[in-house]
């Protein structure tokens, strides 16, 4: 087991060392960086008399004069070391405050719709399995391919322009207006439950259908084993018998799924915020990437990505510690 | 032969049927003597959902090839006056008779805000009609940059439907904010959507199958490193990565190219599903007798793979391939949207919901959505599609 947890964190390492590697590389695509966007912008407001060497200087003094390696050896190690993310040029603060003012919500959306849709779809699956061809179980069906089909940000304008048709309100945001900047206290929390659990169905809706449907079809494939047969011919009553092998034995998706679901809850996460304009890391990952605000941006993709890559690790281990048979592969 | 079973079935004198066990035979010789695709067809035939599915992607496929035919107007046709004007419903009667025409449409300036008051003109009538004369457009492979090819078009100003005067406006979906109509900007949108969907599944497929063959067939430390690959390609959340790649496409770059680019982007994170499949199909062939029994007669690794390995897991790659177009056309979409996809005059789905992402426009002008719809419809039936074929591609 121990041996199987260390492989596992190497491995996690890793990844997310190329990662990092593969974030600041795009960061770097654009042509021209910050500095050309800062002086074009003051050239352009009549600021024509700016001395030869300017550009140079500023470059310089952020930087950025130096080769790319250099720069992503000193930008890896002051996140290793002391933890910072470097600088932001649009908000001109240190981008880890920018990124630790937004973070909290990011992962509380995306964590509720990680509860959302396991307790939405448990039951559900489990009953579509149990009464397979009824009524309701084709009427989940239905609703499981509409959920996969239509896109999360699609979903979000759709319900965004229904509730402001018929609730004469749009929906984005998170806080009331009377809370918007109000310090944070129980008023403040309640206020965000109350708004958060629409962009937690627009985002968990796609992973819920797909939950349900692996669900059904674990369980469906354990009820036809002849165990359950046996079970049920030595007089085991049937919730006793579905509750304690079959439904136990189905389980492993759900953990195993968290490793798939949460890159998608992640983006979905990202695109909604977006389109509800949520204060969470969307909207600013978004503007940064326009700006070429490059460390804001490299930031929040390198602690999403390593976010996804810890979320999978510890559903390999859960599912490790669950089903030994993948401890001894 | 089917016609004699019914009847035998349905004679009241002989329930039994004397021909039946006859039929029985006849049907499992049927059944023996035809192709994989054969079984495969009749398997697929039975999921209705996956047939109708398929018929609405066919009908989306031509409705996207002969796009200047289905589309009532050109992509950048306008009538200035007619900004943001409101869909008008088609009529199917005149005074009782049947009569197919739209009502016009006034507007009036509100005196305070300036807004446009849009009021249907019940005294207009506007005929509409099928195969109509309009603008005028070329059908047939012009496009080509291959010369005696492209010469085979011919012009034609028919179209399938539309007003028949043809300086009259129809909006049977509204208009947008340069008052051009919704629907035939639409119609244009299906095919750029539906080829990026094509294209990337092309590369997609290329990638999984090179690099899944490689990984199954070589094995080794080749598997090891593919394997890894994949797995890292996995865990990355590949949104924000194909948001910083799309923001940082140059300004100047053509139509053309921003496609190109665009695809590839796509294609890259949906060729890890597919290489999967077909490692693990060459892993398990591998073992299998009737290769085996190739192998000893002698055929060379080349046919072994194209020959016995390949075909007999083509319809398990068509089925990926058409279960991994949704989330390519979504993925477009997506991209589109938020700006960071294709850009006007490229029209795709995605661009034309571009406006909606301001909530006022979206609450004033609702119509801007059929776009959404569109997605909505052809990934339901890519899916219903692909699960049918799923379904089917293993038919013993």
């Amino acid at each position: 087991m121990w041996q199987y947890i260390l492989r596992r964190s190497v491995y996690m390492i890793f990844t997310v060392w190329i990662i990092s590697i593969i974030t600041f590389a795009v960061i770097q695509l654009p042509p021209g960086d910050y500095v050309t966007t800062m002086v074009s912008q003051m050239i352009q407001s009549g600021m024509d008399d700016l001395p030869p060497d300017f550009e140079a200087q500023i470059r310089a003094q952020y930087g950025l004069d130096q080769p790319m390696y250099v720069q992503y050896a000193k930008w890896l190690r002051n996140i290793v070391v002391k933890g910072e993310f470097g600088y932001s040029y649009i908000y001109r603060r240190d981008a880890r405050t920018i990124i630790l003012e937004r973070l909290p919500v990011s992962f509380a959306i995306s964590s509720f719709s990680i509860l959302f849709v396991w307790i939405v779809a448990l039951p559900i699956g489990i009953y579509s399995a149990v009464k397979q061809y009824s009524k309701a179980d084709y009427f989940f069906t239905f609703v499981g391919f509409i959920g996969l089909a239509i896109p999360n940000f699609l979903f979000a304008l759709i319900l965004l322009f229904l509730s402001y048709r018929y609730g004469n309100r749009a929906m984005i945001g998170l806080f009331s207006q009377e809370y918007e900047t109000a310090p944070w206290n129980l008023a403040k929390f309640l206020d965000l439950v109350k708004h958060l659990w629409i962009p937690v169905i627009i985002i968990g809706t796609a992973g819920t259908a797909g939950l349900i449907r692996t669900m059904r079809a674990n369980l469906l494939d354990e009820l036809n084993k002849p165990y359950v047969d046996t079970a049920r011919s030595k007089g085991l009553s049937e919730g006793t018998l579905l509750w304690k092998y079959p439904v136990r034995h189905a389980l492993n998706p759900f953990v195993s799924t968290i490793g798939w679901i949460l890159p998608s809850l992640i983006a979905g996460e990202l695109i909604v915020s977006i389109v509800l304009n949520l204060p969470t890391t969307g909207p600013v990952v978004y503007n940064a990437l326009l700006d070429q605000d490059m460390y804001v941006a490299a930031g929040i993709i390198l602690i999403l990505s390593t976010l996804t890559v810890l979320g999978t690790f510890i559903s390999d281990l859960l599912l490790a510690v669950l089903d030994p048979r993948i401890r001894l592969q | 032969m089917d016609v004699t079973i019914r009847e035998n079935t349905t004679d009241y004198d002989s329930p039994l049927g004397g021909s039946l066990p006859a039929a029985d035979t006849e049907d499992e010789l049927r059944l023996e003597v035809a192709t994989q695709w054969q079984l495969m067809w009749w398997k697929f035939r039975k999921h209705k959902l996956a047939m109708f599915s398929g018929g609405v992607v066919i009908l989306y496929y031509v409705v996207a090839i002969f796009a200047e035919f289905f589309a009532p107007w050109q992509r950048t046709q306008y009538i200035a006056d007619y900004v943001y004007a409101p869909p008008q419903p088609i009529h199917l009667f005149h005074d009782g008779k049947p009569d197919l025409h739209v009502k016009g449409l006034k507007f009036e300036r509100d005196p305070r805000s300036f807004k446009k008051i849009w009021e249907v003109d019940e005294e207009s009538k506007i005929d509409v009609g099928f195969f109509v004369r309009g603008s005028e457009y070329k059908i047939g492979l012009h496009w080509l940059p291959i010369p005696y090819i492209n010469d085979l078009y011919f012009t034609t100003d028919r179209h399938f439907f539309g007003p028949k005067d043809p300086t009259q406006p129809m909006y049977l979906m509204g208009a947008d904010k340069s008052g051009r109509d919704v629907l035939s900007r639409l119609i244009y949108s299906t095919r750029i959507s539906l080829s990026v969907g094509l294209v990337g599944v092309v590369i997609s497929l290329i990638l999984g199958i090179v690099l899944g063959g490689l990984s199954g067939l070589i094995g080794g430390w080749v598997d090891n490193v593919v394997q890894r690959i994949i797995e890292i390609v996995m865990s990355v959340p590949d949104l924000p990565i194909m948001l910083a790649i799309a923001a940082s496409v140059p300004l100047d770059w053509s139509v053309v190219q921003v496609y190109f680019i665009i695809t590839i982007l796509i294609a890259l994170r949906s060729w890890t599903g597919l290489a999967r499949v077909v490692r693990s199909k060459f892993l398990s062939l591998r073992e299998d007798d009737f290769i085996l029994a190739a192998r000893l007669d002698g055929a060379p690794q080349r046919r072994l793979i194209f020959r016995h390995m390949l075909p007999s897991f083509y319809s398990h790659i068509i089925a990926s391939m058409t279960l991994s177009l949704p989330g390519m056309i979504i993925g477009e979409t997506a991209l589109s949207f938020l700006g960071l996809g294709l850009r006007p005059p490229a029209v795709s789905w995605g661009v034309m919901l571009q406006e909606t992402q301001r909530v006022a426009v979206l609450a004033l002008y609702p119509w801007l959505l059929w776009p959404a719809v569109a997605v909505i419809i052809i990934v339901l039936a890519f899916n219903f599609l692909g699960d049918g074929l799923r379904d089917a591609a293993d038919p013993y």
